[in-house]
């Protein structure tokens, strides 16, 4: 007889970090454990009304627009945009910072906001791809990709153009072999690289911050 | 509509719109993270609760007991569905997966259960707490170790004869002056598309709808239908925009089915989408095989016997990697042999990717053709055009509709600058790297199949086309949009096309490479009913009339369309459908494929430089997305000739390296300029479009011109795939 449990990679769970709230609490070792939630399990209240109590407060600026947010510790920057933002021009590829496709702006970084949590983002920039541009009001780099044929299926595209945005104010794009170098965090799988490098390159020779 | 006579001048000749490399219809949306995908129809559907799939810990054996208490305590937990609870299922009618384990495991990381609760961080903590005791059972999980008892596979749509033969091979291979008799093998594959499998499932009463992201709708809607047991017609499914497919979302997969089952028991709409990581051992992929190659020829390069094995595994009941395809018919010779095999194995269920059975069997016959030219002492590009034939070399006498394989080879050796190449291997270095040239021959069937269409002309004057067609990226929604406008006689602007709903007319769907040709013919289908409405409203006989500039013209006398749909909108459906001509006629894609790499003279770091591919595929609609299309498939062909293999931990039985760190695929810095030249070529016997599928004959035939530049490069042959450095120095 086997006791295996699950290889299929869910999370450590919210039960047994509610467990270790309670023996925090009991060793009076919680002085970073917000007190909301460690006053509603001292008091053994409800485990669904604990997690109210757990929901922390966000300050974050997205797309210009002030927010002010009540979120889990955590929930992913990515899934905040997503499920709760309705921003779901940044996709979910892997989850894992494998594939590029979550690439957002953090403060005009680029990141992979699958690993980003979203409280991290607590006072920051973000800008995702609806930031960018409209479909009335198309910023250069979607122009060029579309002129470029820069995607097919398209769900790598808004991590290519904010990874290649990126990569051009960071002064990664001065050569076709740079740019491939520091957009390769960025899979395709459509396989539209040599059209995403002439788009970038285009962009690029035009000049400036972008 | 029916095709059943080769097509002569009709109006897509007029090449007004049709045959322009115009930009893609949907970029703006793609483009600026507006084009809705499965998992995002957060508008349609405000209050959806989550699930997320447990997959099994074992491979095989069966599922003892499940402890739900922690799962069922946690935070938010609406509902665990799991083989006790679900009802009874089957399995859908292409592939053989069951999606719920219990009790019996029949792979690794099949579902065992779905939590669904409130929020996706829930539910997948929810999932971690669920105790899931197995009892296992020995399983098979090696291809070479089951060669022996495996079996001639079972015909069917999609599985040719287990054994084809012509003339006397035997004979003819032992008494060849030149031969060679080689072993080869490809990996287990996966198709690693950007979006994961995804579904919204919603339940109105008894009725279903799936936003989700699948190839061929009409699958989709019979398959869920027939799984669930419930009513064709109680199914809805929208696959408006898919994050490429490649095969890997054919029809239905588990997250469909769970998706369904989980909100028939929450009572809520549920969004559930694949976790990358289970993606590779749940789902599908493309299978592993054993290929045995033996050619015969002449000393002066006449093959005269050829012969091709492949042993491929599968689920029990699963489809065989028809690695021989290719060989039946792209080389002469007059005694000819090919087998397939399958054995049962316990993985993942293997089944289309790409250009399925093509792919994988000309990665084998086209390094063979290498090998044998160089036995030969002939050229590679020389020997494959002497080898070349005119007609079925099964059946004398039966014509290829088109086939200019020796154009594409002598085309891409002209602009390759293949007189470069030194057929010494290892004979040019520049610094530190070795440089190498390779070539190989691209072939892959054009079928197509019937496909229906509803086009609208409103009072506006704008036509809006409507069919369950999808766009895994091929650029559907552009080549319908220039098809609609051709035949109407409007600017492409005016065209609004809306694909991947099953409540649209029934189209060809995507795959086999048949969805180009077949969906834009039966567009071409429902516009001739169109114009018939439209010259029979205004009073112009149909058959001498024409379409133009927004107008139905005859001679001196001229109306605008718009006037048709004064009194009301004007609708027309048709489907095309088809005669004998493919079986009258040969119908395939060929071309050529010319590949530079360096290899470093110390590390063996194999780089790809340079890639050329040649190509003709009848009528290209859109140059530009058909670029796009074989960029993309040379760019999997690297993948597959360098990187791409789920290794089989033969022990437990399941693919190691499951997610996008550990099946490495080709990024960015991988993938050199590319050129991609395609032929003038029209195919009247397709249909009225004259043209053929073009996206699956890119990646055929790369794998090989990359191993043989390899080869070219190094002088070590490698023909077990990927050519990786550990395998070029374990022989240096």
């Amino acid at each position: 007889m086997e006791n295996e449990n699950n290889a299929g990679e869910p999370e450590s769970t919210g039960a047994s970090r509610r467990a270790f709230l309670k023996q925090s609490s009991a060793l009076a070792a919680f002085a970073l454990t917000p007190p909301a939630a460690v006053h509603a399990v001292e008091r053994g209240l409800d485990e669904k009304v604990a997690v109210a109590f757990e929901q922390q407060p966000l300050r974050v600026e997205i797309n210009g627009v002030a927010q002010q947010l009540s979120v889990e510790p955590r929930v992913t920057l990515l899934d905040l945009l997503r499920e709760q933002l309705n921003l779901t021009g940044t996709k979910k590829g892997c989850d894992h910072g494998q594939c590029g496709a979550c690439t957002v702006h953090v403060d005009g970084q680029r990141v992979n906001s699958c690993l980003t949590l979203a409280l991290t983002t607590e006072g920051s920039k973000v800008t995702t791809i609806e930031g960018l541009g409209s479909v009335d009001k198309l910023h250069p780099m979607q122009e060029a990709f579309i002129k470029h044929d820069g995607f097919q299926c398209g769900y790598c595209t808004p991590g290519q153009i904010m990874s290649a945005v990126a990569c051009i104010n960071e002064g990664h794009a001065n050569s076709p072999d740079e740019v491939r170098e520091y957009m390769s965090g960025n899979i395709c799988r459509c396989g539209a690289y040599a059209n995403i490098v002439e788009a970038i390159m285009e962009v690029k020779s035009k000049g400036g911050r972008i | 509509m029916k095709f059943d006579k080769p097509a002569g001048q009709n109006p897509i000749d007029q090449l007004k719109v049709v045959g322009k490399p115009t930009d893609r219809i949907e970029g703006p949306l793609k483009t600026t993270g507006t084009a809705k995908y499965a998992y995002e129809y957060n508008e349609e559907v405000t209050n959806p609760a989550y699930g997320y799939i447990l997959g099994a810990a074992i491979a095989r054996g069966t599922i003892t007991r499940i402890d739900q208490a922690a799962a069922k305590a946690a935070p938010g937990v609406l509902a665990i569905v799991t083989a006790a609870n679900a009802g009874p299922l089957q399995a859908g009618k292409f592939y053989v997966s069951r999606f719920l384990a219990g009790p019996q495991v029949d792979h690794y990381h099949q579902a065992v259960a779905i939590v669904v609760a409130e929020t996706f961080e829930q539910a997948r903590s929810a999932a971690a707490l669920l105790k899931v005791e197995y009892k296992k059972q020995a399983g098979n999980y090696d291809l070479e170790a089951s060669k022996e008892g495996a079996q001639p596979p079972n015909p069917g749509p999609y599985t040719p004869p287990g054994e084809s033969r012509t003339g006397d091979f035997d004979g003819a291979f032992k008494t060849a002056e030149v031969k060679i008799d080689r072993s080869y093998s490809t990996p287990d594959q996966a198709h690693a598309m950007m979006e994961p499998h995804a579904t919204i499932a919603k339940w109105e009463g008894d009725k279903l709808t799936c936003w989700c992201t699948i190839q061929q709708i009409n699958w989709g809607v019979r398959d869920l239908a027939f799984i669930l047991g419930i009513p064709k017609e109680n199914v809805r499914l929208i696959s408006a925009y898919i994050g490429g497919g490649f095969g890997g979302k054919g029809t239905v997969l588990s997250d469909l089915v769970a998706a369904s089952l989980a909100a028939r028991a929450a009572g809520r709409p549920v969004k559930l989408t694949l976790q990358r990581p289970l993606m590779f051992n749940n789902t599908i992929h493309r299978p592993k095989t054993i290929q045995r190659i033996r050619i015969g020829a002449n000393p002066d390069g006449t093959i005269t016997a050829i012969g091709h094995e492949s042993w491929s595994g599968n689920l029990p009941g699963g489809m065989t990697e028809s690695a021989t395809a290719s060989t039946r018919i792209l080389y002469a010779g007059a005694n000819r042999l090919t087998r397939l095999r399958l054995a049962v194995l316990h993985l993942a269920e293997g089944s289309a990717m790409r250009a399925p059975g093509e792919a994988s069997g000309m990665m084998a016959l086209e390094i063979a053709m290498d090998e044998m030219a160089e036995k030969l002492q002939m050229d590679p590009v020389e020997f494959r055009i002497k080898n070349d034939t005119q007609e079925d070399p099964e059946k004398p006498g039966r014509k290829f509709s088109t086939r200019k394989l020796v154009e594409c080879l002598r085309e891409g050796a002209k602009k390759s600058g293949w007189e470069r190449r030194n057929a010494k291997p290892g004979a040019i270095k520049e610094g530190d790297w070795l440089i190498g040239m390779g070539v190989a021959a691209a072939m892959r069937g054009a079928p197509i199949t019937k496909s229906a269409a509803r086009v609208r002309l409103d009072s506006n004057g704008r036509i809006t086309v409507e069919t369950d067609m999808t766009d895994i990226g091929t650029g559907t929604y552009t080549i319908i949009a220039q098809t609609a406008a051709e035949m109407m006689g409007v600017g492409i602007d005016q065209v609004q096309v809306k694909l991947g709903d099953s409540s649209f007319p029934e189209s060809s769907g995507s795959g086999g490479q048949w969805g180009a040709a077949s969906s834009t013919s039966g567009v071409y289908a429902a516009c001739i009913k169109l114009r018939e409405a439209v010259a029979g409203k205004l009073g112009f006989d149909v058959e001498k009339a024409r379409f133009s500039d927004g107008r139905i013209i005859l001679g001196d006398k001229s109306a605008a369309l718009i006037e048709a749909a004064k009194g009301g909108e004007l609708v027309a459906e048709d489907t095309m459908t088809y005669g004998e001509l493919s079986k009258e006629y040969a119908q395939d894609t060929f071309g050529a494929h010319f590949v530079e790499v360096g290899v470093n003279a110390f590390t063996y770091e194999i780089r790809v430089r340079r890639m050329l591919a040649v190509c003709h595929a009848g009528r290209i609609l859109n140059p530009k997305a058909a670029r796009s299309q074989i960029i993309g498939a040379m760019t999997m062909g690297v993948g597959a000739a360098l990187m791409e293999e789920m290794v089989v931990d033969k022990k437990v039985g399941f693919f190691v390296n499951h997610d996008l760190a550990g099946y490495e695929v080709p990024v960015h810095a991988d993938i050199p300029h590319q050129e991609v030249i395609l032929l003038e070529d029209l195919d009247p016997t397709m249909s009225p479009m004259k043209a053929k599928g073009i996206g699956e004959l890119g990646i055929v035939g790369v794998a090989a011109a990359v191993a043989n530049a390899v080869y070219n490069a190094t002088g070590i042959r490698i023909r077990d795939y990927p050519v990786t450095l550990d395998k070029l120095l374990r022989v240096v």
